[in-house]
């Protein structure tokens, strides 16, 4: 909401010396957000200047710039003409026009700037001759402001325009405006009447309600005023559309007529665009006072309106010219013929609009529901100036006052002839009574009030405050829809007391557990990454199907485990990610665009997993506990999300430098760095073959717990992964269930007594087919070593001609240990042979000779 | 070797006089001090020392001595012999000090070579920032409590009093699951954390919830579809607005110093009543700059939204309205990150490039 500072002073008494800025300041106090001040950056001397002579002087540049003598009069401290440089070349000798002198200040984009004379194109330029947009006014930057042009018929004003005069006051730049931020509650400062009530609790400056004077000035309703009918067969949560409906009518209204200067001034500033003389007046009104009006040409409502739902079919060319179809919420204004010409709150037709022939007026001012506009606002996408207001509640007294200074307006600036008949349908309910223990303020707000400082504040804000006992009964004010708990009054006595006297205490909890058991797992699993030369990344969550067709994966099958968004950023991101490479592959793509060769980045993110269909959720009113089993169906609809960890790996794991060549990252990298992660949370990790997508076929493990849960997998991205997301080529990674492992991790483990005689050592190198994996041959050496085995080193891998095509060599060094005594050699010899014999008996592993 | 013979003169025996001991002695002497290595010095040792040195040759020569003359001789001879060692070990000492002195010399490295096989990775900063005010809010005796980024419609809006028809429920620019009328969204704040600890924890309750949000806002230098919040809840017996001022005075204080001042301002929020801003003091002008572009001359920063829990919230979790009152808040964690680090494009927090991380320690 856009105040200007006098139209503001009309209402209250703001101190003469209070600047915008002393506006803004009191208005935050209470509520009001300060959003921009507009206005007042221009500091003089800017006065009105008469163009004496212009000389014209082509440059080399290709411009042509004059160079002018100006009369400014004795502004300049030596009443000889000024000598100025300008570029624009609408305006001739004899002309009047602004300039600022040397010491004015100008606002710009970048900060105020100080003119200074200044040598240029050969002279010395002493001041400007202004424009719009320099002295803030407008965008108009092709030419000066010619003040002679600017004000014709306007005789007042133009008497004021001699050289030599201060050109601030005569062209408004002393006009200040400020912009305060509206929170939804407060639907009455959405008028310069609630932002002046509430400047007056703010400072307590004498606020005079100027809805007083017209609603005491405004007649009474009348038997012959235009007729009205009100109806509603279908309210809204149980409330009525329209509880007021008054109609004024002025005839004989020369709508062409201007709209005064001082009333197209204050709209402009506050940042409407006057239209025409009707239209003027009822937006002055709704800025004003607050109370949305109409104006309807009354010869074309063919003898009557009516107020009632639409009938499905209907429908209505609104006056932005599109023909509208209406819904049956919709609530409308119609004809005497019971033909649809407004929808109610939101906006006019075209039909009975005001137009150059129109010269009789009539004046709609009434009370519909918040609700019922706010549906019809959101459904026809016509969040309007009107409808902004109605949503927010408007003072259900204010129609007679607001319809009372509209016909003032138009009878005094249109020479119309307001009629006798006023109609004035409907009693909206006055806000009910709130009981408030007295005590109650100082019980939620921790600030000791006194009972009767409570009183005085409610009473203050225009509430009626009965007192009996300790119990208040508070009757809010019309414009006070939004008070309706206690807790609202509670707010209103703590912020006109003011919210700085809260004091600062801390509470004292009873005293928590501490983080949980998955919330340190996070930490210690994202530590070890970064100790490992991993950077974390928090990609956003969004994926397009392209992305899952370039990581290979089953477009159909990905996006039935996930959400889409209905109304995404981007219509090629629709879907929640169903992991996180998805989304990551996206920073190695950019730091690797960037520069970086070598790239190690991990993200701990939520992912989507649907099992099944999507469900809905149902929505429960507001202020109601759900009952068990609707809330049971509230949290199974929500879809599970587990944590994941992933990381890429791009380029050399251990990087070239002056010591050597650098070594590529591979699987065994990430491999290794799974089993890090498994050892920091002393849970035993499973890695074996496997062949998904997005990852190599034949490089590409699973990861699982003992008991055969799969966490995820690792592996070197698929070759067409690489080339379809354009990713450094051999890029490794991998992705894991972070809240399985969590869950897996969460156990006590128990100590074993250390065994403290000498070991035993056994190498062993065993030949088996190419195929078998390393682990299972380590598994059978496990199983076959028994207890006494205490580890086994793979230390070397060969294929080649000692083995034979298609075998490898794995050679393993056995520990063994007793916990009871040596093991002799012999002991030893025979450990190791069960340990063989089992590798050969599962896997056909052969002792090297 | 011969036996005793007793007609032997000593006197006669060349090797056993005393100025060829003492000659014997004197070369030794010099022959250890003129060795300059240690290789030297054991050949020297080999000639003076060893078997067919002089002392040694004139060591065997005593036991053919009468026994009258053994002792004497005995005793010259092992002074010499004693004499020689005592050189030679301390020579060898000294040529040892030298050869360790010259092997740590050659040994020298070039400490300054930079490193760099393996660059440490980050967390990344939002990461430490949320730890951090987990950290505080642990210490104050609360616990860290989480829910899920797609959310139901009742935990987003409804549960917290955003009536359907309320205009602050179009305000929030949310992201809605499709079907649009599924009763899904992506959480536009982490307030519906407050609805899921209320009803799943009851009360008394002092959690803070540190996670994802989203609204559509386009990416740009200030704006992000997915930020991050912090929601602090407590719900007690006793629970007045100062102590929600006195708990995010104390969050302000650990994350931009004990200097900084904070203001609360009424404002309007459908889960809280009364309700609050929390801004503080502009961290370039002070206050002092009408012209400050980052506090556009107000003087104050908006850091989140505060108030107390509003009866309706209470009602619809369960929680008894009248016997406990709350607060709660919600503070933009990205927000924090930009004042306290100075952090100026909200685009580098989301991008992944490596080089933003690694500006940052493990700390922050």
């Amino acid at each position: 909401m856009r105040v200007p500072l006098d139209w503001l002073r009309e209402y209250v008494a703001v101190p003469p010396d209070a600047t915008g800025v002393d506006v803004a300041a009191a208005l935050v106090a209470v509520g009001l957000e300060e959003e921009g001040l507009h206005g007042g950056g221009v500091t003089g001397p800017l006065v009105v200047g008469r163009v004496l002579s212009l000389v014209k002087e082509p440059q080399k540049n290709g411009k042509t710039i004059n160079w002018c003598q100006v009369d400014v009069g004795d502004a300049n401290g030596t009443g000889e003409p000024q000598g100025i440089v300008c570029g624009a070349h609408n305006f001739v000798e004899g002309d009047l026009v602004p300039v600022i002198l040397p010491g004015g200040v100008l606002p710009t984009p970048q900060g105020p700037l100080e003119v200074s004379a200044r040598k240029t194109y050969g002279h010395v330029s002493a001041g400007m001759i202004c424009s719009e947009r320099e002295l803030g006014l407008g965008d108009d930057h092709d030419g000066i402001i010619v003040l002679s042009r600017r004000f014709a018929g306007d005789a007042e004003t133009l008497d004021r325009c001699v050289p030599g005069a201060d050109a601030i006051a005569i062209l408004g730049l002393d006009r200040e405006t400020v912009e305060v931020n509206v929170t939804p509650d407060r639907g009455y400062c959405f008028s310069v009447r609630g932002v002046a009530r509430e400047y007056g609790h703010a400072t307590g400056a004498l606020f005079t309600d100027p809805a007083l004077a017209l609603a005491a000035a405004a007649p009474a309703a009348t038997d012959d005023g235009f007729p009205v009918t009100l109806s509603d067969d279908a309210p809204i949560r149980g409330r009525v559309g329209c509880d007021r409906y008054v109609t004024r009518v002025v005839r004989g209204v020369d709508v062409a007529a201007p709209s005064p200067v001082w009333l197209t001034a204050r709209l402009v500033e506050a940042g409407m665009r006057p239209i025409s003389l009707a239209v003027d007046v009822t937006n002055y009104v709704m800025l004003g006072l607050g109370q949305p009006l109409h104006a309807f040409d009354l010869d074309r409502l063919h003898g009557a309106v009516g107020v009632r739902r639409a009938r499905p079919g209907e429908t209505l060319r609104t006056l932005d010219d599109v023909e509208r179809t209406l819904d049956p919420e919709d609530l409308l204004i119609v004809d005497g013929r019971d033909v649809p010409i407004n929808i109610a709150g939101v906006m006019g037709g075209e039909s009975t609009e005001i137009g150059p022939t129109t010269t009789n007026v009539l004046i709609e001012a009434a009370h519909f529901d918040a609700v019922s506009i706010a549906r019809s606002a959101r459904r026809h996408r016509l969040p309007s100036e009107a409808s902004r207001r109605f949503e927010r509640g408007v003072d259900s007294a204010l129609a007679p006052a607001a319809a009372q200074l509209a016909v003032d307006l138009l009878v005094r600036f249109g020479g119309g002839t307001a009629d006798a008949g006023v109609t004035d349908l409907g009693t909206p309910a006055t806000p009910a009574p709130i009981s408030m223990p007295v005590g109650f303020p100082s019980r939620i707000v921790g600030v000791e009030y006194p009972a009767e400082r409570v009183t005085g504040i409610l009473e203050q804000i225009g509430c009626r405050v009965r007192a009996d006992g300790d119990v208040l009964t508070v009757e809010p004010p019309t414009w006070r829809p939004d008070l309706t708990t206690a807790e609202d009054l509670v707010e209103e006595v703590a912020r006109i007391h003011g919210y700085e006297r809260i004091p600062s205490v801390l509470p004292t909890p009873p005293g928590g557990s501490g983080l949980t058991h998955a919330q340190r797992v996070r930490r210690i699993v994202g530590d070890l990454l970064a100790a490992q030369g991993l950077s974390e990344v928090w990609s956003d969550p969004f994926v397009g199907a392209d992305r899952l067709a370039a990581l290979g994966l089953d477009v159909d099958a990905e996006t039935a485990r996930t959400v889409r968004i209905a109304n995404p950023l981007s219509d090629e991101e629709p879907f929640m990610r169903t992991s996180l490479v998805a989304t990551l592959v996206e920073a190695v793509r950019r730091n690797v665009s960037r520069g970086a060769k070598d790239v190690a980045l991990f993200e701990e993110g939520l992912v989507t997993a649907l099992a099944g269909a999507q469900q809905a959720a149902p929505t429960v009113d507001v202020g109601l506990r759900p009952a068990d089993d609707v809330l049971a169906t509230i949290r199974a609809a929500v879809p599970p999300q587990p944590r994941h960890l992933a990381m890429l790996l791009a380029g050399d794991r251990d990087r070239a430098g002056w010591w050597g060549a650098g070594r590529r990252a591979e699987v065994a990298d990430v491999v290794e760095l799974v089993e890090a992660i498994g050892q920091a949370l002393a849970v035993e990790l499973v890695v074996t073959a496997d062949a998904v997508m997005p990852w190599h076929p034949g490089r590409c493990a699973r990861v699982s717990l003992t008991d055969g849960t799969t966490l995820g997998h690792v592996g070197e991205l698929h070759p067409k992964v690489v080339a379809a997301l354009g990713l450094p080529a051999r890029t490794v990674g991998g992705e894991l269930d972070l809240d399985a492992l969590t869950v897996a991790a969460d156990r006590t483990v128990r100590a074993a007594t250390l065994a403290t005689f000498p070991m035993a050592q056994s190498d062993v190198a065993l030949v088996v087919d190419r195929s078998v994996p390393a682990a299972a041959v380590r598994e059978a050496l496990v199983s076959g070593g028994g207890e006494l085995l205490e580890a086994v080193q793979l230390f070397d891998v060969y294929e080649g001609d000692q083995v034979g095509a298609g075998h490898k060599s794995l050679a393993y060094r056995l520990t063994f240990r007793s916990r009871e005594r040596t093991l002799t050699t012999e002991e030893v010899s025979r450990l190791r042979d069960g340990a063989v014999a089992a590798a050969g008996a599962a896997h056909g592993a052969v002792q090297r000779a | 070797m011969s036996g005793p013979n007793t007609s032997y003169d000593p006197v006669e025996v060349a090797v056993l006089d005393p100025q060829a001991v003492d000659a014997a002695v004197a070369d030794a002497l010099a022959a250890a001090a003129a060795a300059t290595t240690l290789d030297e010095l054991k050949a020297a040792r080999g000639a003076h020392q060893g078997d067919r040195s002089p002392l040694a040759l004139a060591n065997r020569e005593i036991g053919a001595l009468p026994p009258s003359a053994k002792a004497e001789a005995g005793k010259r001879v092992g002074q010499a012999r004693g004499r020689v060692a005592q050189a030679f070990a301390a020579r060898q000492g000294e040529l040892e000090a030298e050869r360790d002195e010259r092997i740590l010399t050659e040994e020298a490295i070039d400490v300054t070579l930079p490193p760099g096989r393996r660059p440490l990775g980050r967390r990344h900063p939002i990461e430490l920032m949320s730890r951090r005010i987990a950290d505080l809010f642990v210490g104050m005796g609360w616990e860290i409590a989480e829910g899920p980024e797609i959310e139901a419609e009742w935990f987003n809006f409804d549960a917290l009093n955003f009536d359907v028809d309320h205009p602050a429920r179009q305000m929030q620019d949310t992201f809605y699951v499709d079907p649009p009328d599924g009763g899904l969204v992506l959480r536009t704040h982490t307030s519906p954390v407050q609805a899921r600890t209320l009803l799943e924890r009851g009360v008394p309750v002092y959690v803070a919830a540190i996670g994802r949000v989203f609204r559509t806002d386009e990416l740009d230098a200030t704006h992000m579809p997915a930020f991050h919040q912090v929601e602090g809840l407590a719900v007690d017996e006793g629970i007045t607005m100062a102590h929600l001022k006195g708990t995010l005075d104390r969050l302000a204080a650990e994350l931009f110093g004990e200097g900084i001042t904070t203001r609360l301002r009424p404002s309007y929020f459908p889960f809280t009543e009364p309700s609050a801003e929390m801004d503080l003091r502009c961290f370039v002008c002070r206050g002092e700059d009408p012209d400050c572009r980052t506090c556009k001359g107000t003087g104050w920063i908006e850091w989140g939204g505060c108030g107390m829990v509003n009866r309706n919230v209470l009602t619809a979790c369960g929680v008894d309205p009248d016997r406990y009152t709350g607060f709660a808040f919600g503070m933009g964690v990205d927000r924090a990150l930009m004042f306290r680090t100075g952090v100026s494009d909200m685009r580098d927090m989301i991008e992944g490039d490596v080089r933003f991380d690694a500006q940052f320690g493990m700390e922050i």
